[in-house]
């Protein structure tokens, strides 16, 4: 079983990127492995809460629920791009962490295999 | 104890998206990671700017004045300032018709003694291939 890290960079809505990372993250812990997520600058939306599910738009949350239940995934979202764009620890999904970037470079040190998504 | 090298490579253009400011912000984190991590394990930053990435290297960038947020040139001073390792890519400053006094080469000004090196992309590519994450921006 290995560790992998992802951080996305590109927002939910207007970009398919976060929905990939979902999805191979689903498939890394279907095959055993543990997964850190990290959402920084406008990928930041993801972490937040309330998002009303839309046909035409990427909606998440229960996906991510139902990550978070297999005790094999965690996901954290930069604590600084998130309060830039007005998202506050209340208003964050639960299940999810915030903290700053060092916290993303620390699970970059201990993964096996880093998968780094920009954004826009 | 172990110290794995990251390289950040910024390809992205200033301001047009946030992907530059991330990538210098993600950079500078290196040197409060050690919070997280075992005693004696570490990261070593390689910041390397390329393509359009080079540009973020401008001097006299005016961001504060016009948007009212801090500039890139601030934050790559900061990483000078912090003794990180910086490079740019000399083909792609070539290629924009760029000279060396019109990039950010040192932080002199807020006591930084680290300088930035203009290099050919051979010498990136082998940063690269030493390193132990790629982070593209």
């Amino acid at each position: 079983m290995g560790k992998l890290t992802i951080g996305v960079f590109s927002s939910l809505v207007g970009s398919l990127s976060l929905d990939f990372a979902v999805k191979l993250s689903e498939a890394a812990i279907k095959k055993g492995h543990k997964v850190d997520f990290w959402v920084s600058g406008n990928a930041t939306m993801l972490s937040k809460k309330g998002q009303r599910a839309f046909k035409d738009y990427s909606a998440l949350e229960k996906k991510l629920q139902e990550l978070f239940a297999t005790g094999n995934f965690q996901a954290t979202a930069c604590e600084a791009c998130a309060e830039a764009r007005g998202y506050r620890k209340e208003d964050t999904m639960d299940g999810w962490k915030r903290h700053s970037m060092d916290w993303y470079l620390a699970s970059c040190f201990s993964a096996d295999k880093v998968l780094h998504i920009g954004g826009d | 104890m172990a110290t794995k090298k990251f390289a950040f490579v910024v390809k992205s253009l200033p301001y047009k998206t946030e992907a530059s400011r991330l990538a210098l912000t993600h950079a500078i984190a290196s040197q409060t990671v050690e919070i997280y991590l075992e005693d004696g394990d570490n990261v070593e930053p390689v910041l390397a700017f390329i393509g359009d990435g080079v540009l973020n290297c401008l001097r006299n960038q005016k961001a504060m004045n016009t948007y009212g947020v801090t500039s890139l040139e601030q934050h790559i001073k900061n990483s000078l300032l912090l003794d990180l390792k910086v490079l740019i890519c000399k083909e792609d400053v070539e290629k924009f018709g760029i000279s060396e006094d019109a990039l950010i080469m040192d932080a002199e000004d807020i006591g930084g003694e680290t300088r930035a090196n203009i290099v050919a992309f051979s010498e990136i590519m082998k940063e690269m291939d030493s390193s132990n994450h790629l982070l593209f921006f």
